[in-house]
């Protein structure tokens, strides 16, 4: 993911008419863009907003998209959800956690692993997604298929 | 000669099981061995099963082959695929399938059948003929239709639909709002996402038609964010609709003007509570409003908004086309019309299936669903998404209307259907439920908000075997409390799957040293 810069935090409030009330929306595109909103991009879209700092600090934080810290280049989420539980998500999770040395949560070697609530993937469960793609009927197989097929894509 | 049609879906779960790559490999040996076929993505017809499945047009049938892999393709070309060869794969005809010919498709008609971004395709099959005869025939009586139709919101709460269409065209206001809520979040649902990628257009015939009817201008899509393909599909279906006239000013030549914004949620799931989605609409936190007022009076930026889901907006085309008696025809007691069931979780054949109301819970399970995928017997299905109770195997017998679900503590919702096999363990189920809605909580009530949380320390504890009978009674008492004092369906309905554990599957308390006893 490209780094984030004013000029195009710049370009995307001007993209959506600089309205306060596109603030979710200003927010979601510079996450697709850049992964994560930095205390810096705060500031920026308060003052080219009109709004207050702690306004747009709370809509970042309310919303479970908008990471505060910088992710992977990779981001992983892993369905927790009903209909993929029924189908052992949580084996594969655990399996994922040992496979990739690492939590949910938590960011290392270039991957950022996340829970998600429903990929609407339900009838070919247990599902994920790898960077925006959903993958669906993954064991542990397919898991590092679809593992180290997103890291020969570097 | 013309060249061959050959569909394979581009729909998330389709894709999310290998088609994009199937699609790929159906090119290149075309193009290798020298077939002449034209390529259409078109949307999934629900058989999810089957997926990837692709269809081959021979003369005036399309034959279909399931589960096709891309390992597959090179032999299904030397089979004649394009003649609709035999081969381990074919399925034969499309419309044979029963799972399909059995259903009873009216809002997802078109789903399957036609490439979702072409215009072309959709005019010719019924495509704005019903926003045209809208035009013609006024509001009045595209609103009598839906009155009439019976038809009930499909988002969860069943409120009919035409009496929050009056309700809206009666309020006087310089600017009035459609919002039509595809926030989708519920577990083991996606007949919205569908919907949205297999007939893009349907939708905002539908959208433009509630504008019509009750006098607003504007439009906006509350879409969730983890539906990325839907977004792209769906933004490319509103500009198509627009460069062709269909949004924008003077419809039609008509001096109705209406248009459409797409808006991306943000991975909240109380965003799919309509004050809350209105709230984000504004680019404000999704917190939950106090009603009243309600959005119909004052909803989006104050103004008053119709807010509907997208199955109930997408339905209401054929109500106008074919007939609200023929809507209300279907369905039994006070549900009319179909439902587009989706069968998920551990079943052997998940998918959507579109059906009149009245059929039973057992049906779709066994006959569509041919039972669990892990060949187990079912212990529960959860049916209504995360705030829906657990429905024991022995209750499977209830029939799919909205009164007989209340009747045993349950809810149809928006329709999912979740199945469980006899390895789950039903008190973890009802831990997450209450883990849910901690994580999920918008805060605004202290029941929902710190109920959740004491509920899952409560469960633990029960898990553990700590004073298990002095825990189930608090257990009872914070569902009590937090169904009496939750604001919204979030906190007010967790307790629902948590009753339902309770009630029938308590023995899942016990550890499993304790029940080896
Ligand atoms: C916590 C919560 C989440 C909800 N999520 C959705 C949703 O994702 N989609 C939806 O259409 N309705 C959802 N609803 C129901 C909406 O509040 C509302 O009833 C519905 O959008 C109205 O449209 P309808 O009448 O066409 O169903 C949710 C309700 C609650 C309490
Ligand atoms: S019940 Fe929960 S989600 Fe609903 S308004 Fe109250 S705190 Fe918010
Ligand atoms: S984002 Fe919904 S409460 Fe956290
Ligand atoms: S519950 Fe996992 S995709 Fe829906």
């Amino acid at each position: 993911m490209a780094r984030i810069d004013e000029k195009t935090t710049s370009e995307i409030v001007a993209a959506h008419g600089a309205k306060p009330e596109l603030l979710v929306q200003i927010l979601a595109n510079i996450v697709n863009r850049f992964g994560w909103i930095p205390e810096e991009t705060v500031r920026q879209l308060a003052s080219e907003l009109n709004l207050s700092r702690a306004d747009v600090h709370g809509v970042v934080e309310y919303y479970h998209d908008f990471r505060t810290t910088e992710p992977g280049k990779h981001i992983v989420k892993i369905c927790q959800a009903e209909a993929c539980q029924s189908m052992g998500s949580e084996r594969l999770t655990a399996y994922a956690e040992k496979a990739l040395a690492m939590s949910l949560h938590d960011t290392a070697n270039d991957i950022t692993l996340e829970p998600v609530y429903c990929l609407g993937n339900c009838a070919c469960s247990p599902a994920i997604m790898i960077d925006g793609k959903t993958f669906g009927r993954v064991d542990e197989q397919r898991f590092n298929q679809l593992i180290d097929a997103m890291r020969g894509d570097d | 000669m013309a060249r061959t049609k050959i569909y394979v879906p581009r729909e998330t779960t389709a894709i999310s099981v290998g088609a994009d790559d199937v699609a790929l490999e159906i090119a290149r040996v075309a193009k290798k061995s020298g077939a002449e076929i034209e390529l259409i993505r078109n949307g999934s017809w629900g058989a999810s099963w089957l997926e990837p499945l692709v269809e081959v047009e021979v003369g005036d049938a399309r034959i279909a082959y399931g589960n096709v892999t891309t390992d597959d393709v090179p032999g299904l070309f030397e089979s004649g695929l394009i003649t609709g060869g035999e081969h381990a794969r074919r399925l034969g005809p499309i419309k044979d399938i029963p799972y399909l010919a059995k259903q009873d498709r009216w809002t997802f008609w078109r789903c399957g059948l036609t490439n979702p971004l072409s215009l072309q395709d959709f005019e010719q099959h019924r495509g704005f003929q019903a926003l045209q005869k809208a035009l013609q025939e006024g509001p009045e009586s595209v609103l009598k239709a839906v009155e009439s139709s019976g038809l009930r919101g499909r988002g969860g709460a069943g409120f009919p639909t035409g009496i929050k269409w009056r309700t809206v065209a009666n309020t006087e206001a310089d600017q009035k709002y459609i919002a039509c809520n595809a926030d989708e979040g519920d577990s083991g649902t996606f007949s919205d996402r569908m919907l949205m990628e297999g007939d893009p257009l349907g939708l905002i015939e539908g959208m433009a038609i509630a504008g019509f009817a009750v006098g607003a201008s504007k439009g906006y899509i509350y879409l969730r964010s983890e539906y990325p393909l839907t977004h792209s599909i769906l933004s490319r279906a509103i500009d198509t609709a627009r460069g062709a006239g269909w949004l924008g000013n003077n419809i039609g030549d008509s001096d109705f003007s209406f248009d459409i914004e797409l808006h991306i949620g943000a991975g909240s799931y109380v965003c799919g509570e309509e004050t809350a989605m209105l709230e984000s609409l504004e680019g404000k936190r999704g917190i939950v409003r106090s009603k009243p007022p309600l959005p119909a009076h004052e909803g989006l930026f104050g103004k008053p908004t119709v807010v509907n889901n997208v199955v109930t907006l997408a339905s209401v085309s054929n109500i106008v086309n074919l007939g609200a008696e023929r809507y209300a025809g279907m369905g039994v007691n006070r549900s009319k019309g179909t439902l587009a069931f989706q069968l998920a979780g551990n079943i052997k054949r998940g998918g959507l299936v579109e059906k009149a109301f009245g059929i039973t819970l057992r049906e779709l399970i066994e006959d569509w669903g041919g039972g669990t995928a892990s060949g187990r017997p079912v212990k529960a299905v959860q049916v209504g998404g995360p705030l829906g109770a657990y429905i024991p195997a022995d209750q499977l017998d209830v029939p799919m209307d909205y009164e007989a679900f209340v009747g045993i503590g349950a809810m149809i919702g928006h329709g999912g259907i979740v199945v469980f096999d006899d390895t789950a363990n039903m008190a973890k189920q009802a831990r997450f439920a209450m883990e849910f809605c901690a994580i999920e909580s918008c805060g605004k009530c202290t029941p929902c908000r710190i109920g959740s949380t004491r509920g899952v320390e409560v469960i633990d504890k029960m898990i553990a075997g700590k004073n298990r009978e002095e825990n189930y009674d608090l257990l009872v008492e914070l569902c009590d409390t937090m169904e009496g004092a939750s604001l919204c369906a979030m906190g007010g309905m967790t307790p629902y799957p948590v009753r339902s554990v309770l009630n029938y599957f308590a023995e899942d308390f016990a550890s499993s040293k304790e029940k080896a006893l």
